[in-house]
């Protein structure tokens, strides 16, 4: 699949805009973070901000984005309208708590209410956006358990590592708080590590026998139906080279997973503002990383249609 | 439901309408029911040379759509890829506008407009002065032309004998090949009998002729399932479905129809009645070798050939019918020794030579193969012999009770005609046919009227006397039976400038465009003053040796005139050839003019009777251009040329439709045969009919006859038929057809190169003569294959058009353009492998010619010893309205540019047209090349590179977006909203 | 409304034989031209002149080679929507603008409900969708829902542009939903296959395979050919049938 700079940094930054948000919500909402006007200031800007600027990236997309509203009706079938639906249904507690959280001060009452359904509402939507790949037949390298699970530690891995950044830029980071990033970021390059084993074994029934129910033997495609590629092949031939794709998951590993962990723990020993420093710049590489699992996500999933390429 | 029978084609009952047509009330807004048209206008296509009938579907003065006429003989409601696509090539950005004038170096493309009255002044001017002192002068060449009879007669009336068609670089071995041994051939000559064949065998037809009749015959066969064999190096098109893939080797399908003639005779599988009834397989052929008749037909004192009467022992009259010839043996007539012709075809073809491990290995086909063919093709032939319950009297009266047919066809294209050893290839095929019996037998091959015509048929090329201001005593097109009728001088020398008729290409019946070019260049056999050519890209796809012609094309002589001193083209588009014009006459589209397709030409016909059918314009032309034929008829009345002009000078025919209906060839003969008399009450022969052609309208554009069912098979000695065709004017006279499968005029010029006769060849050409000239079919490597170290070029290279490009210039269709907008060299893995070389890999691919680079693509479906591309793919820069960016002009590539337009040196040092020796047929896939990975650096590209054409004035950049039909629906939704 | 309907009361769809079709492209443009003046007009071609030419097409013609050990075969392979009785398509379009018709079981796309995100593209495991860049929605093949039921066409025109046009009579239409009709009879006669059956679209089109290489192959039962066995071999035995 071709790896839209428009997608992949939509998912990219609504996951970590959503993980933020979600924890955001249980952690400050029930009163485990302090509230701080600034630091609610940024750190529900930022929240906010990375979910509407890759929602807004998105739309922007759209073959016809004046007519992105008609996306909230077809949430009975589509995953991708339950996400539209999910996604701005989510702003409404997450205006409330950022109300109540950061501008009046309050962590409890309706404020903590505001930030669970917020919570919940983030993770519903990370939830929707992981479904729309894992649905998709066509694309067995999405179409696997691991996608669902995929999206969610990434958003929970990414959100707790800007939130730890932003607790550790106030001053106010705590030892939980890496502790958590670094387990839930080695949770995160565990089960990457393991989709990608996955993938790589994956044995696809479909093939280009059953795409052109020429049964037995091989088929091999001779000519395409024109000479030059067409927005199949633009959109969803999308190919990676072996040694390209090794180098990649490389520098997915090291600025996603190691460098992040590495400079969290090396955090836990050092005083403000090291820490912090070490903090943001863990949480910049992780987003870059994340960035680039993310172009792998599409650029290593193949879709049935190439069959019909030869690709 | 449908009411009546189903029309067309495709009529199945899985391929009709529901049962109820009735849209569903699904509530979803869709307009099931949009209007489609204003009108629909029903005429001819020419996105080929098939002439299907075409619906053409008008919307506000815009083609909305084009489909198939159902109810049309030729392609009955289905429609090609490229007729589909004929609103593209209507509204192509690369159409002329205005006539023009060349202002800049020849092949430069820098033009000025002018005006029609400025470009007839020239055109007059100039063809004058070349009709008041040697008419010769003028040499008009019409390519992908359908008024060949308006345009040749047009040649005969100014005086001219170099007129031709693309025939000689087409496919003339097939037509000659059949005409001299059938009186008919393949394709527009005759068709197999789709309905009742079992056993179909296609050799050597790519994508080609004809498109539709014969898609529509193959699918007949799938439903039967009648078994489908294909001969062919290349397993593409019609030779993918075929049940049997044979992928031979280039060039030697003579070898293997002679392998198959081997065991046919030697398993006494033939059919010897046929033979005798409708052959001259008993013919008596004179054997005194030194004498002046040796190898002519013994004949009786009133000159007709003679038989042996195996009852009465004596020779007879071989068209007696009550006569008992005998095939075989050896007898005395007036102390001269005879054999029979059958003797002689067993003699030759049982020889071990021809025997299929003998010809295994050079054709790539296996013993074993060749002999199951053979079993094949006997088993069908006589062990599933068909009768029609139809009654019928033959040529010399006798009835008979039903019609017999042996169902096996074969079919027959360019991979067998364009090789130096076509013509022969061509003539084994229909040997096969008759020695089974299969000719317009049911199930067999079927001609279409007005064939079958006497084998060959009756006029000779005229040209012999040439005179200023002088008609041509006939038509520069015709048929030699000898060398008395050859056009060249005393000392040898051909009287054309394509040197048809002549020596070198002794029964050019179509002419040889394709060697015109350097011919007028070198001034051999003399200069010319005016090269005439219609709708040819002779600059580029339609030439050999591309590079070369092209500078031939702008080469001058010492004293800075082009050696060719003046070029006049009419092309519709700006293809290559047009820069390379002084004066360019814009012609319209298919849709924009009148047209005939006539029984003097090249008609419409069926097996089941003859047709013939017009274009007329459907639309009206938004620019200044004009169709060539009635800018040719102006200017054959500017010329005051007979028969253009009335007795006072004036000009006889206002344009081409007033000559359509009002020519008469001869008293009661025009170009159209339906509708005639001054009610429209005749067929074939009347007075002109002034409402002719609004009932060809009315009818849909076409004329048809169908036959009654007796005269419907056996049309060489069907008395009912021959009557009928006498009575058309098809024949002289009602007289049976004789398959000459010893062809007795070949043998008198080989007569002439043992010194006999009053015309003889020159010393040099003598044992070319001899050799070639010979009057059965025989086999001989193609001649650059013979002449080239096939060591160092390994392997044969071949071309083909794409079906969605047959015979139609679709780079600059842009639907069809972005099917195929780039070439591969289609090489078989095996072969590949051995040379290492992967896909998509850029090669140099080299000949003895030059060397051309283009992207391979491996293949399992090929002769492994062959590499092939689609044809004209690769175009140059600035042409056919393409930008520069264009794959055609950046990777497609012509293997043109490697095939030589001229053989090797002889021993005489003399090089020949690259053609067949009998016909002049250019010789295309003789080519032999080898193929070479291109360095890294020049990977990605093609070359030879050509410097970018200018474009004419008021040309404006092809679009870069195409937003077609949005205006129909604009229209259709603008009351809604 | 992208969910499906339960049932459709017709299932409308193509066969096609590819023992038959000789790859012409006929259907190709003949779907074109139909099309880029119908039901979704235009079919919009970008760079129709350029090296980098892309358009709307709904219908395509590919060629394989298929390689069995029975020997090759050249497969010529035309590919459209298959009207599938399952769209993904349809269930992932988050506007409705794709749906099932219950009538007759045709895809169709609503333009003016179509944002163009893609995802039915991605959903379609076929390639059946095709993106418009210019207009900025997704089109596809109708099955000709303006020629089918189209008044103003003469009643036997009424059936999709591809069927009308193909040369080798390659193409059916009807309904698939009807076991008892011509179409269903023939997909049963020639064993037609789905296409992709492991996915689970149920597609409503079916292709027939090629019959080289299987029972149905037309073949021909001629023994070998054997010399004339008689005095003065072939010749021989010309004289002595002449003379009976």
């Amino acid at each position: 699949m071709r790896p839209a700079f428009s997608v992949v940094f939509f998912t990219t930054a609504t996951g970590a805009g959503y993980g933020l948000l979600a924890l955001l919500g249980v952690l400050a909402g029930l009163g485990f973070v302090p509230p701080n006007f600034w630091l609610g200031l940024v750190s529900m800007g930022l929240a906010l901000g990375l979910i509407s600027a890759g929602l807004l990236l998105s739309a922007g997309h759209l073959g016809r984005p004046e007519r992105a509203w008609r996306a909230f009706s077809q949430w009975r079938s589509s995953w991708l309208s339950r996400e539209g639906v999910a996604s701005v249904a989510t702003f409404v507690p997450a205006g409330f708590f950022a109300i109540g959280w950061v501008f009046l001060g309050r962590t409890n009452g309706w404020v903590a209410v505001a930030g669970l359904l917020a919570a919940i509402g983030a993770v519903v939507t990370v939830c929707t956006t992981g479904m729309i790949y894992a649905s998709l037949k066509p694309i067995a390298q999405w179409n696997s358990r691991f996608t669902l699970p995929g999206y969610l530690i990434f958003s929970a891995m990414s959100g707790s590592v800007l939130l730890n950044a932003l607790l550790q830029g106030f001053a106010i980071g705590s030892t939980i708080a890496l502790a958590g990033c670094v387990l839930l970021t080695v949770l995160g390059w565990g089960w990457k590590l393991a989709t990608w084993r996955y993938n790589d074994g994956l044995e696809i029934p479909t093939n280009a026998n059953t795409a052109t129910g020429l049964a037995g033997g091989t088929v091999r495609s001779l000519e395409w139906p024109h000479t030059e590629e067409n927005y199949l092949l633009k959109e969803m031939g999308f190919r990676i080279a072996r040694k390209h794709k090794a180098r990649l998951r490389q520098i997915t590993q090291v600025l996603a997973f190691a460098l992040p962990a590495l400079l969290l723990i090396a955090a836990f020993a050092l005083p403000w503002p090291y820490a912090a420093v070490l903090s943001a710049l863990a949480a910049i590489a992780q987003f870059a990383g994340m960035l680039v699992e993310r172009w792998l996500f599409f650029a290593e999933a193949k879709h049935t249609v190439t069959l019909y390429y030869g690709r | 439901m449908t009411n009546g029978p189903p029309r067309g084609a495709n009529s199945a009952p899985s391929q009709r309408p529901l049962a109820d047509t009735r849209a569903p009330d699904e509530g979803d807004g869709v307009d099931t029911s949009p209007d489609v048209s204003d009108s629909i206008a029903k005429t001819t296509c020419y996105m080929c040379a098939c002439r299907c009938g075409i619906d053409v579907h008008i919307k506000g003065g815009k083609v909305r759509y084009i489909n198939g006429n159902k109810d049309h003989p030729v392609n009955r409601g289905v429609l090609c890829g490229k007729g589909s696509a004929g609103i593209m090539q209507h509204y192509s950005p690369a159409r002329l506008k205005k006539p023009l004038l060349r202002t800049g170096p020849r092949g430069s493309g820098e033009f000025r407009e002018i005006e029609w009255e400025e470009a007839f002044s020239i055109a007059t001017e100039r063809l004058s002065k070349i009709r008041r002192t040697d008419p010769k002068k003028l040499a008009f060449f019409t390519g992908r032309d359908q008024s060949q009879s308006l345009t040749g007669w047009w040649a005969s009336q100014f005086g001219t004998p170099n007129f031709a068609a693309h025939g000689g670089f087409c496919s003339v071995n097939m037509a000659a090949g059949g005409l001299y041994t059938i009186g008919g051939s393949f394709w527009e000559f005759g068709e197999p009998d789709w309905d009742n064949t079992r056993y179909f065998m296609l050799f050597g037809v790519a994508e080609d002729h004809d498109s539709n009749p014969i898609k529509i015959g193959l699918g007949k066969l799938k439903a039967r399932g009648a078994k489908v064999v294909s001969i062919n190096p290349c397993r593409t098109g019609y030779n993918a479905i075929a049940d049997d893939w044979i992928g031979i080797r280039p060039g030697t399908d003579g070898l293997f129809v002679f392998a198959l003639i081997h065991e046919l005779l030697k398993a006494g599988r033939v059919d010897l009645d046929y033979l005798l009834r409708y052959t001259n397989a008993h013919v008596l052929i004179i054997q005194e070798p030194g004498a002046a008749d040796d190898g002519l037909f013994a004949r009786d004192s009133d000159g007709d050939p003679l038989a042996w009467d195996r009852v009465a022992k004596t020779p007879v009259n071989a068209t007696d019918a009550d006569a008992k010839p005998t095939l075989t043996g050896n007898f005395t007539i007036d102390g001269r020794r005879c054999v029979p012709v059958f003797q002689l075809i067993a003699d030759r073809y049982l020889h071990e030579s021809y025997s299929p491990d003998a010809v295994a290995e050079r054709c790539g086909v296996s013993g074993d193969t060749i002999r199951r063919m053979a079993a094949e093709l006997a088993h069908v032939a006589f062990e599933q012999a068909i009768e029609l319950p139809v009654a019928w009297t033959d040529w010399a009266g006798r009835r008979h009770e039903t019609i017999k047919g042996r169902p096996v066809s074969m079919h027959a294209m360019r991979g067998i005609s364009a090789h130096s050893n076509g013509f022969h290839t061509c003539r084994a095929i229909h040997l096969l046919q008759v020695l089974l019996g299969t000719v317009d037998v049911p199930g067999g091959f079927r001609f279409k009227p007005p064939y079958p015509r006497s084998a060959p048929p009756g006029p000779k090329p005229a040209g012999k006397d040439v005179r200023p201001m002088t008609p041509l005593e006939g038509m520069p097109l015709g048929f030699v039976c000898g060398p008395d009728d050859l056009l060249v001088d005393d000392a040898g020398t051909p009287v054309r400038i394509d040197k048809a008729y002549s020596w070198d290409a002794p029964l050019a019946a179509h002419g040889l465009m394709h060697s015109v070019i350097r011919n007028a260049w070198a001034g051999d056999p003399y200069k010319i003053d005016t090269l005439m050519m219609y709708m040819s890209n002779m600059a580029w796809n339609s030439s050999m040796n591309t590079v070369e012609t092209m500078a031939m094309l702008t080469d001058s002589d010492e004293a800075g005139n082009y050696k060719i001193p003046f070029i006049i083209y009419s092309d519709a588009y700006y293809s290559e050839t047009v820069p390379f014009a002084d004066l360019v006459l814009p012609d319209t589209t298919y849709l924009e003019r009148h047209d005939c397709i006539s029984l003097l030409d090249r008609p419409i016909s069926h097996a089941d009777g003859p047709g013939d059918a017009i274009r007329h314009p459907v639309v009206e032309p938004d620019r200044d251009v004009r169709p060539f034929q009635t800018v040719l008829i102006e200017l054959g009345a500017r010329l005051g040329l007979p028969g253009f002009v009335d007795d006072d000078g004036s000009a006889k025919y206002r344009d081409y439709a007033d000559y359509i209906v009002n020519h008469q060839r001869t008293p009661g003969i025009g170009p159209l045969a339906g509708w005639r008399g001054k009610d429209g009450t005749l067929t074939g022969k009347g007075e002109a009919n002034p409402d002719q052609l609004q009932r060809y309208i009315d009818n849909g554009g076409f004329w048809h006859h169908d036959f009654a069912d007796d005269q419907r098979y056996y049309k060489m000695a069907n008395r009912s038929y021959l009557d009928f065709a006498e009575n058309m004017g098809f024949i002289p006279k009602a007289e049976p057809i004789v398959f000459q499968l010893y062809c007795e005029p070949i043998q008198r010029f080989r007569l002439a190169a043992r010194g006999h006769g009053r015309v003889l060849p020159p010393e040099t050409e003598r044992s070319r003569i001899e050799t070639y000239m010979d009057p059965l079919p025989f086999w001989y490597a193609p001649f650059e294959e013979a002449a080239v170290d096939t060591q160092i070029y390994p392997l044969h290279a071949l071309t083909q058009r794409p079906m969605h490009m047959y015979h139609s210039w679709g780079s600059q269709n842009a639907w069809l353009r972005q099917i195929t907008s780039q070439n591969r060299l289609f090489v078989h893995n095996r072969t590949a492998a051995g040379l290492g070389l992967v896909d998509d890999d850029w090669v140099w691919i080299e000949s003895i010619n030059g060397k051309v680079k283009g992207q391979i693509k491996l293949v399992d479906g090929v002769n492994a010893d062959t590499v092939w591309t689609w044809n004209a793919i690769g175009k140059r820069r600035g042409s056919w309205g393409l930008k520069d960016d264009a794959a055609e002009s950046n990777r497609g590539f012509l293997l043109n540019h490697i095939i030589g337009d001229q053989t090797s040196a002889d021993a005489n040092g003399r090089r020949y047209s690259n053609s067949d020796p009998v016909t002049g047929q250019a010789a295309w896939f003789d080519l032999r090349v080898r193929i070479v990975k291109c360095a890294a650096e020049e990977a990605g590209f093609t070359e030879p590179q050509f410097e970018r054409f200018r474009q004419p004035p008021h040309f404006e950049p092809s679009p870069d977006k195409l937003s077609f039909g949005a205006e129909f629906r604009r229209e259709r939704e603008a009351p809604r909203s | 409304m992208t969910c499906l309907p339960a049932q459709t009361d017709k299932k409308l769809g193509l066969v096609i034989d590819l023992d038959t079709c000789v790859g012409c492209q006929a259907c190709v443009t003949a779907c074109k031209e139909w099309n880029t003046g119908g039901h979704m007009a235009p079919l919009t071609d970008i760079d129709p002149y350029g090296g980098d030419a892309d358009g709307v097409w709904f219908n395509r013609v590919h060629s394989y080679e298929h390689m069995t050990e029975m020997g090759g075969r050249t497969v010529n392979f035309p590919r459209s929507c298959l009207h599938c009785e399952t769209p993904a398509c349809v269930t992932v379009c988050p506007t409705g603008a794709s749906y099932k018709r219950a009538s007759d079981g045709i895809v169709l796309v609503d333009e003016d409900k179509c944002i163009g995100c893609k995802l039915c593209s991605w959903a379609c495991p076929y390639g059946a969708r095709e993106f418009d860049t210019d207009v900025g929605v997704m089109k596809k093949c109708t099955l000709c829902v303006d020629r089918i039921y189209n008044d103003n066409l003469a009643e036997e025109d009424r059936v999709p542009a591809c069927v009308a046009a193909c040369p080798t009579s390659a193409r059916h239409f009807g309904d698939l939903g009807d076991p008892a009709s011509a179409i269903s009879q023939l997909v049963a006669e020639r064993g037609g296959v789905d296409l992709m059956p492991e996915l689970g679209y149920h597609p409503t089109n079916k292709y027939l395979p090629p019959r080289a290489h299987t029972t149905r192959a037309a073949s021909v039962p001629a023994p070998a050919l054997e010399p004339v066995r008689a005095e003065g071999g072939f010749l021989g035995w010309v004289d002595r049938m002449l003379s009976h």
